[in-house]
């Protein structure tokens, strides 16, 4: 974070628009890279989520899974915080 | 030549100053002693030979040297001022029709026996033209501005071009304006670049001269002009022979206090 960043923060200004556009361009080309649009995402998302809470009690209001971008290289990051697991919960 | 390179000059979006470059890193190239042609690949829109000056000495163009009606020496044009340079004009925009990756790479093949550099100033989007273009090439140099629009198109750009293996591609960014950078109201140089993982071959600041040079036909390269973008052009083409010349520091062209306020804004304190 820039002082400027801090500035905009506590003042309540619109960030300024360079750090805007830095951040629409991860994003959109976090898609453009992977061939993944906003709602294919979205889909994956909720399926991904079905799957995992098979297994486990997952907070979905905490849960994401995000595109990130580095050095060219795409991934694709799930952060799925887990309440606890079912089987040790059938086995009480 | 056994050491000729062929390099691509190319975008995606348009307008952003692909031609430029490629006229004046021809001159400067040439100025620096290396026998260099640039070959214009926008068959749809030509404009290098305006650029250059040479628009009306045209007789023979890329068309005729592949259909075989004219020998590659008769189509070459030579510029008057500067002897090491030539261009290989683009032929009629119906030649669009019918051109095939092979084709450039039959002229590329041709321009890079006889020339130490073949610059190919590459049409504008992904389509056809760039298709064709790419095929010749071995290394590309991407052109883009400090703009949204701009960046993801060269992002697109830089995916094909590793697709095709053309490598090493390097990045030059145009039309860099200290003072909105200064204000944080244009990307730094460092986004694009982190954005885009290449290594910068220079930085061109947005320059009137530019078009004063254009307006005349003559590439602010050629004429030892001291005007800033004239000096950037200058060492891309020293940096591409492999001299090692420092990059320009945006935030250093603006002095004065107020810069300085403007530069501890943006001090990192997190
Ligand atoms: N550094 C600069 N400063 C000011 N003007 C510039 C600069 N670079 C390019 N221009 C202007 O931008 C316009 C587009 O430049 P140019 O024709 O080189 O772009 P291009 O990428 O070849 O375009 P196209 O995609 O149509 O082929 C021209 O009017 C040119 O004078
Ligand atoms: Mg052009």
């Amino acid at each position: 974070m820039t002082l400027r960043d801090l500035l905009d923060k506590i003042l309540r200004r619109q960030p300024a628009s360079a750090t805007t556009a830095r951040e629409r361009l991860q994003l959109v080309l976090a898609h453009d890279r992977s061939d993944l649009s906003p709602e294919t995402l979205d889909q994956m998302r909720r399926e991904i989520f079905e799957v995992v809470a098979k297994y486990v009690d997952i907070d979905l209001e905490e849960g994401d899974v995000s595109l990130e971008t580095e050095d060219r290289v795409t991934a694709l990051v799930a952060n799925l915080p887990i309440r606890r697991s079912m089987a040790a919960s059938s086995n009480e | 030549m056994t050491n000729s390179r062929t390099i691509l000059i190319c975008s995606g979006k348009g307008g952003v100053g692909k031609t430029t470059l490629t006229a004046n890193l021809g001159i400067a190239l040439a100025g620096q002693g290396a026998r260099t042609v640039v070959l214009d690949a926008d068959f749809g829109l030509r404009n290098l030979d305006l650029l250059l000056g040479l628009e009306n000495r045209i007789v023979y163009t890329a068309q005729e040297v592949l259909a075989e009606t004219c020998r590659l020496d008769q189509a070459l044009v030579k510029h008057k001022q500067e002897p090491n340079l030539a261009l290989l004009p683009a032929g009629n925009p119906r030649m669009l029709e019918w051109l095939k990756p092979e084709d450039m790479q039959t002229i590329a093949g041709m321009l890079s026996e006889r020339f130490d550099y073949v610059l190919i100033d590459c049409p504008a989007g992904i389509e056809d033209g760039f298709k064709n273009a790419v095929a010749a090439a071995k290394e590309a140099i991407v052109i883009t501005t400090p703009e949204v629009s701009a960046v993801r198109d060269a992002d697109r750009v830089i995916g094909l071009l590793n697709t095709h293996g053309v490598s090493p591609v390097q990045l030059v960014l145009n039309r860099v304006r200290p003072k909105m950078m200064a204000n944080q109201d244009m990307l730094a140089v460092d986004d694009v670049t982190d954005i885009l993982a290449l290594p910068l071959l220079g930085l061109v600041l947005e320059d009137e001269q530019v078009i004063v040079s254009t307006n005349r036909g003559e590439p602010l390269t050629l004429n030892g002009s001291a005007s800033p973008a004239a000096k950037a052009y200058g060492n891309i083409a020293s940096r591409l022979q492999g001299e090692d010349i420092p990059l320009m520091d945006p935030a250093k062209e603006r002095r004065g206090i107020r810069a300085r306020v403007r530069r501890l804004m943006q001090t990192k304190i997190f």
